[in-house]
Order: C-alpha cells, then sequence, then structure tokens
C-alpha cells in the first residue's frame, strides 16, 4: 500500500500545556488547534484545562473562557453569539457546527477543536473561505427580473414563497461542504452543498426569469455532480436544513425538464 | 517612531462597514459610477443586520390603510420629540420606495394572501396620528435582517463592489477639518493599507458592547464612531441607548417584537399582563422605552419572576400552530437553544437589554456629517450612516423596525449625495505624513503594550459600570459614579497588556484596539447622561422624571480627548422638509 506522508511543516506537533489555576474541581482538557504563518512554526496542539463550573454552556463560551482568562493569544472567529451570523463555524468533538449553539455537554471527554477541515487555514481556528465565497459569487446571487414597474412589488403566492423556505435561510457557515469528502476532493471544482443550495435558492424563485439559464450553468460533471449523495451536509447544517435534498432537486429538473 | 510597510490605494469612495446601510451605499456608488472600495473587518454577511429579525417599516398599505404622514407622526412621537423632523420626512417618505426596491433586490418577503409583502403590527405604529394599530412592518419570516444583508451582498456583487474583507480600520485621516482617507489593516497578512478617498462614508453601526448584557454581537464595537472622535468631532445625543424589552435572560438573545406584534404578552409573577396598566391602548405594543421601563418597575416592585425574581415570562403558546411556524420560527429555535424552552408550551424568561443606540454621529439628511463650529456646518470628505449615524430620525427612542428602514433609505442618500460631490477619478491631494504616522504610533504603542491589565478585564469593568450606573433608569448619585468608575477604567489603558504579537489576525490586538473604541463611547454616554437633567424617550431620570422642552429640546454634542469631554447642545431641527407636511408640536406622550 502506497505510505502517504505529511510535508514536515504541516504535522501537529504536541502544544503548551496550560494547567488550571482556579483550583476548580470540575476540570475538562480542551485540545485547540494553533497556527501562525508568521512564524515558522509547525502547527501545534495546546491544551487548556477550563474550569467548568463557571462556564456557561455553549463551545464558544469555553473559547470566551480561554482567551479571556488563560491565553489571548488564542485566534477564531465569533460575533452575533447565537446562530445567525455563520462566524464561528468549526470542527469539535469530531462534527462541524457553530460553537456558538454547540453545548459543551455534547461532547464526550478531552474537548478537540480543529478549524473546519480540508481548508487552508489563515490562522489557528480561522479557515480560509475565499475559494468558498469566489464559488458563491459565480452563482450570481441576485434576483433577475425583467420587469421594470417601479410602483409595485412583483407579487409572489404564498406557496411559491414557500418554496424558499429551507435555502434563504442559509447562513454560509461553511459547515456542510467543509463536512463533503467530495468537496474535500474537488473543492476547486465543485461547487459543494452550500454554494448549490443558494444556486437552488435563486433556481426555484419564481420572481426570477433566468430559471432554465441557471440550471444550464450548474449542469456540470464538475460544479454538481461529483455530489454522490453522501448526505453529511445535512448531518453537518447548523440551521437545520437539508442542502443534499436541493442538489437532488436541481438533478431531478435537470433530468425532467427540457433545458 | 514606528515603521511600517505602508500600501496605498485611491478611491473615489470609501465605505467603512458592510452591514445593511454600508452594502446599500456601496451598491448606489457602483451604479453611479464612482469607483468605491468597501472596508470590513468581517464578511459582510457577518455583520450584525442579519441578526435584525421583526421586520423593515414602509407605509406600503399592504394590510390596510396607512399613509407615510402618519409613520412620521409615530416616528415623531417615539423620538419623545428629539428626532429632526426634516429626516424624518424624509425616511418615512422614502420607505415605500426603499422596501419595493429591496423586494426586486430579491429579498423574500413573506406573503399576503394576494401575493403582497406580508406586513405586521409592531410597537408604536399607528393608524391615523395615534388611533389604533397598523401593520406597516414588512416581514421576511422573523428573520428579516438575515434576508435583507444577504440580498445586498448579492447586489454589490452584481455591481462589482471591491470588498477589502477582514481589514480592521484604525483612525481617519484628516486635513484642515476634511476627510481624506483612512487607515486600516489587514489582518489576513498583517499589511497597513492607506486609503485615499474623497468621501468617506462610516457604516460601523452600534457600540452595544459598552454594556455587559446586550443583544448586539461581540463586534459592536463603533469603530467609526471612536474614529469621529479621534477626529476631533462630536458624537450626538450618546445617553440615549435602547433597551429592548425582550432578551433572553441570562443570554441576552433577541427576542423579536415581532412575537407581541403577533400576539404575544407579557405576564409578571402574578399571572398579570402588568402592559395593560402602563399602556392601555398599545399595551404590549408599546414603545420599546415604555415597555422596558415598565418591565423594570415591575421586577422593581418585586413582582418579577423566577428565583431571583429578576424577569419576566413573554407567553406566545396561545397563539396558532401555524403562526409560530411560519411567522416566528427564528425565535422557536432561539428559545429552544438559549433559554430551553419549547415555545408551544412554555414562557421565554425575557429581561430589558441593551439593544441600540440611537445617538451617534451627528448627520443631516443627505448623510453629510455635522460638526458644530460657531454655527452647523458640514464636514466635507465625510459622511455617517446607519447606527453609526444620528440623523436624528430616532430622536430618545427608536421605534422597532425602523432601523432596517433607516438602514436603505440613508445608505441611498449618501450614495445619491457623493455621486452629486464626487467627480469620478478626481486627483487626489497629498496628505501630510504626520497624520498617519499619529495613526500609526497608536496602532504600534497598544500592539507592543506590556502592562498588567488585560483587555478582557477592563472590558468587564467598563461593562459591569455602564450596566449598573447607565442602566433604564437613571439618577444624579448613580451616574456621577458612573462618570468617576468609567475614568479609573479608561486610565486602565495606560498598563494594558496585549500578549500576541504576530500581525496576522492578532485578535488580542483587535480587541484591544476596539476597547480602546468602545472606552472613549463609554465615556461620552455616561457623561452625555450625567447632564441631561430631563426624562425623554430611553433617558429616564428618577430624579428629573418629566421632559423638559424649555432646556433640553436639544441634541447633545459630545466631544472627547481621551477622558476629557466638552458637552454642547444644538437645537432639534423645528421645522419639516416640504409642505407636504406640517411640523408635528411636542405632545405629552402616552401609548
Amino acid at each position: 500500500m502506497a505510505q502517504i506522508s505529511l510535508p514536515k511543516n504541516s504535522e501537529v506537533n504536541k502544544g503548551k500545556y496550560f494547567k488550571d489555576k482556579t483550583g476548580s474541581k470540575n476540570i475538562r482538557k480542551v485540545n485547540v488547534y494553533r497556527w501562525d504563518p508568521s512564524t515558522e512554526e509547525n502547527p501545534r496542539i495546546d491544551t487548556y484545562e477550563v474550569d467548568m463550573d463557571n462556564c456557561p454552556s455553549k463551545v464558544l463560551d469555553i473559547l470566551n473562557k480561554i482567551k479571556n482568562e488563560i491565553d489571548p493569544t488564542l485566534a477564531y472567529r465569533r460575533s452575533c453569539a447565537h446562530g445567525v451570523c455563520g462566524s464561528c463555524a468549526m470542527n469539535m468533538g469530531g462534527k462541524n457546527g457553530l460553537a456558538c449553539t454547540k453545548p459543551h455537554s455534547e461532547i464526550d471527554g478531552d474537548i478537540d477543536i480543529y478549524p473546519l477541515p480540508h481548508l487552508k487555514v489563515k490562522r489557528d481556528l480561522i479557515g480560509d473561505l475565499d475559494g468558498l465565497y469566489k464559488q458563491y459569487e459565480s452563482i450570481e446571487p441576485w434576483l433577475k427580473n425583467n420587469s421594470t414597474k417601479e410602483t409595485t412589488e412583483i407579487f409572489q403566492s404564498k406557496e411559491d414563497r414557500a418554496k424558499l423556505d429551507g435555502a434563504y435561510e442559509c447562513i454560509m457557515c461553511a459547515c456542510c461542504s467543509t463536512s463533503c469528502p467530495s468537496y474535500w476532493w474537488n473543492g476547486d471544482k465543485y461547487l459543494g452543498p452550500a454554494v448549490l443550495l443558494q444556486a437552488y435558492r435563486w433556481i426555484v424563485d419564481s420572481r426570477d426569469d433566468e430559471r432554465k439559464a441557471r440550471l444550464k450553468k450548474v449542469a456540470d460533471e464538475l460544479k454538481l455532480y461529483r455530489c454522490h449523495t453522501i448526505l453529511n451536509c445535512t448531518s453537518a447544517c447548523p440551521k437545520g436544513l437539508n442542502p443534499a435534498k436541493a442538489i437532488a432537486e436541481i438533478k431531478k429538473m435537470l433530468a425532467t425538464a427540457n433545458v | 517612531m514606528s515603521s511600517y510597510n505602508i500600501i496605498d490605494h485611491e478611491y473615489d469612495v470609501v465605505v467603512l462597514g458592510a452591514g445593511g446601510s454600508g452594502l446599500r451605499a456601496a451598491v448606489g456608488l457602483s451604479e453611479a459610477g464612482l469607483k468605491t472600495a468597501c472596508i470590513s473587518k468581517v464578511f459582510p454577511t457577518r455583520s450584525h443586520t442579519s441578526a435584525a429579525q421583526g421586520g423593515i417599516s414602509a407605509a406600503l398599505g399592504n394590510m390596510g390603510e396607512d399613509d407615510w404622514r402618519w409613520h412620521m407622526y409615530d416616528t415623531v412621537k417615539g423620538a419623545d420629540w428629539l428626532g429632526d423632523q426634516d429626516s424624518i420626512e424624509y425616511l418615512c417618505k422614502e420607505a415605500p420606495k426603499a422596501v419595493l426596491e429591496l423586494e426586486k433586490y430579491g429579498v423574500p418577503f413573506s406573503r399576503t394572501d394576494e401575493g403582497k409583502i406580508y406586513q405586521r403590527p409592531f410597537g408604536g405604529m399607528t393608524k391615523n396620528y395615534g388611533n389604533g394599530i397598523v401593520q406597516r412592518t414588512c416581514a421576511a419570516a422573523d428573520r428579516t435582517g438575515h434576508a435583507i444583508l444577504h440580498t445586498l451582498y448579492g447586489q454589490a456583487l452584481k455591481h462589482n463592489t471591491e470588498f477589502f474583507i477582514e481589514y480592521f480600520a484604525l483612525d481617519l485621516l484628516m486635513k484642515d477639518g476634511e476627510c481624506k482617507g483612512l487607515i486600516a489593516w489587514n489582518l489576513n497578512d498583517g499589511t497597513i493599507h492607506r486609503f485615499r478617498a474623497h468621501t468617506v462614508i462610516i457604516a460601523t453601526g452600534g457600540y452595544g458592547k459598552v454594556y455587559y448584557s446586550a443583544t448586539s454581537a461581540h463586534t459592536c464595537t463603533g469603530d467609526g464612531n471612536a474614529m469621529v472622535l479621534r477626529a476631533g468631532l462630536p458624537l450626538q445625543d450618546m445617553e440615549f441607548v435602547q433597551f429592548h424589552p425582550t432578551g433572553i435572560y441570562g443570554h441576552g438573545t433577541l427576542i423579536s417584537e415581532g412575537v407581541r406584534g403577533e400576539g404575544g404578552y407579557l405576564v409578571n409573577s402574578k399571572g398579570e399582563r402588568f402592559m395593560e396598566r402602563y399602556a392601555p391602548n398599545a399595551k404590549d405594543l408599546a414603545s420599546r422605552d415604555v415597555v422596558s421601563r415598565s418591565m423594570s418597575i415591575e421586577i422593581n416592585e418585586g413582582r418579577g419572576v423566577g428565583k431571583d425574581q429578576d424577569h419576566v415570562h413573554l407567553h406566545l403558546s396561545h397563539l396558532d400552530k401555524s403562526v409560530i411556524e411560519n411567522r416566528l420560527p427564528g425565535i422557536t429555535e432561539a428559545a429552544r437553544l438559549f433559554a430551553n424552552v419549547d415555545v408551544t408550551k412554555e414562557p421565554i424568561p425575557v429581561v430589558p437589554t441593551v439593544h441600540y443606540n440611537m445617538g451617534g454621529i451627528p448627520t443631516n439628511y443627505k448623510a453629510e456629517v455635522l460638526t458644530v463650529n460657531g454655527s452647523e456646518k458640514t464636514v466635507p470628505g465625510l459622511m455617517a450612516i446607519g447606527e453609526a449615524a444620528c440623523v436624528s430620525v430616532h430622536g430618545a427612542n427608536r421605534l422597532g423596525s425602523n432601523s432596517l428602514i433607516d438602514l436603505v433609505v440613508f445608505g441611498r442618500a449618501a450614495a445619491k449625495r457623493a455621486a452629486e460631490l464626487v467627480k469620478p477619478g478626481a486627483p487626489h491631494e497629498e496628505i501630510s505624513e504626520t497624520e498617519t504616522q499619529k495613526c500609526l504610533d497608536r496602532f504600534d504603542k497598544l500592539r507592543n503594550a506590556q502592562g498588567d491589565n488585560s483587555t478582557a478585564e477592563l472590558r468587564l469593568a467598563m461593562q459591569k459600570t455602564m450596566q449598573s450606573k447607565c442602566a433604564v433608569f437613571r439618577t444624579e448619585k448613580n451616574l456621577e459614579e458612573g462618570v468617576n468608575e468609567i475614568r479609573k477604567t479608561y486610565d486602565g489603558i495606560d498598563s494594558i497588556s496585549v500578549k500576541d504579537r504576530s500581525l496576522v489576525f492578532n485578535t488580542d490586538l483587535v480587541e484591544t484596539l476596539e476597547f480602546d473604541n468602545l472606552i472613549r463611547q463609554a465615556v461620552t454616554t455616561v457623561d452625555s447622561a450625567y447632564h441631561r437633567k430631563e426624562s425623554r424617550g430611553a433617558h429616564a431620570r428618577e430624579d428629573y422624571p418629566n421632559r423638559d422642552d424649555k432646556k433640553f429640546m436639544q441634541h447633545t454634542l459630545a466631544w472627547c480627548d481621551g477622558k476629557n469631554t466638552k458637552i454642547t447642545y444644538r437645537p432639534v431641527h423645528n421645522s419639516t422638509l416640504t409642505n407636504e407636511v406640517q411640523y408635528f408640536p411636542p405632545q405629552e406622550r402616552v401609548y
């Protein structure tokens, strides 16, 4: 069997150990991926002992506690802290999710925290999503409608509006795409579940006049058909959305419609 | 002296911030053919506009008769007459157009049976000048801000706006009282960038994080406000901080006013719908300052719920299941995640929580920044929009759903005005290096700070002071303590410590710079509050319980140099923009 070995500079080393200083009897060990490109050092896993008696319920609370009380050099993205901005997507206990909505009680044993898988890392827990954002741009996420009337809205029935439910709520956190093995291999060409869900959102918007052109644009062996219905995306979505279904719907439309 | 390599850029206009107002301005500027850069410390869809839930107000009249003049009256009254009525007229008259434009951009609004944009009732929104409730707040379920923000980002992409994402702005470049650009730090690779621009539009949002418990995001640190203070310009009406009645107890997550709009109500420990006593007509849909004060009184008089009797209950389990499912799915999720509550069965524990800053950078209705130097003057090259600005349309208290409309109406107005003022491709003036050096010296000093006070400790001290000394109810004694205490925290910055020495995503330094921004705003807020010896809107003084129009029908202006502030006043505009509506003279404000 072929032996695959990592380049020397990306081997993850054992990092620093931060012992609890509070004397708490209720300690959990938290292992966090660390890397700073401005040093010449390899990535490492730092371990923090965290006093759980004075820590609210979410993984983000643990990270904030580490940053505020133990080690201010830890870098991660965060903003709204209630699951709507999508900043704090990361891999916790082996599963992608939002640190601000993920209860740490759901993770057994030591808590391992890594950046979203298979992204280039910018620093520590901060993944590089630039490629995914470019792909998002490529599906032209804006309404294409030829109506010129300025004084009224474009009417849309309740039923047609309901078709957007489950798609427009996406917060672009990338938990789904970065959990998808197909996206890991072909992330440069396969659009991945997050972007395809958004493509679907515009395809099914009854107000959009470019449905066919949009379908044609994604009807590509690599952009769309690299989805092999693994369904990791749906299981990873912290908002309870179903990108796999949206992808299947796009495939169905392409199979049945004359595009 | 600090030495950093500087990368220079030239743009016609630079927009600082990529939330709802910044993106709307950027779209308009790109449409007008101006070379535009949009700089943001977070990716645009991470901006806090995404957290707005209930909706965006506009007198569309989709759900019964409506008139923008009624909307204007409600806004004037909601503002407790501290709003500038020329600006309010502009806001309310332009609102329907702005919402229809959003719809054409693709915002997935909820719909009526006829397929029109769905509108819900909201606090303080009435018909026929205060006579009955009107449905004026356009909604995309309870995720309206999210829907608008993502749609506007799409529009900006459509117009090829140039984004500089995860750049942290440091300071404005000023020359002879005019703004010539700004300096920003690229977190991605640690480089320093100097942007020259004929106009800088500040759209950096509010500064809710000066308080301990706020619905605001971690990133709501009012960076633009602080840059304005450092540029020697004043901030306006900073004492007016809105407490949203329904933040989840213990966590601060927002529960939309839309819940009460759809029929939810507040209850105390005795099971009473107490709002009936405080606002016999509007009840739970009185304006936010009124509801928050009523809740605080209930709690202070021992009728709070819970072990410590320090919050109240928001009931919605009586609502139709389909209403909860279709119109309130987001708050159903939030209540489950952060209060462990099934809203179809149990009430949500809620408490008034800091939510919005009515105050900010003073502007006229064209979004041009104002200062007072002898008389009212615009600051050439500088504009402000959104929560960062104080236009002032919200005066002493903002009505729910008036913030989203503020973003798009004035984002659009700023782009229009900039297009009038700036000639595309006009050459840039030389600016002396001393401005750049001054900015980088502050940056370098904080970057290498080796004191004993951690940023997190100082921030916590500031937040606790603001929470206890400058909250829903205020007194002379309390505020005086606040004025002194906050200065002690300010002094702490001399011995602050930054442990991270990297320039790439050094979030330790980011938070320290943010703290440096926050503390200046905390000082101006508590000082402004101390000097306003009356009660108006969100500023409730127990020692001065009445509104004093004789002395205080004025905007507070606060300059802040370090911890020294100067407080002056400028009159509220007492005329409308056109003859299409008459000035609404002050009345007693009852709901």
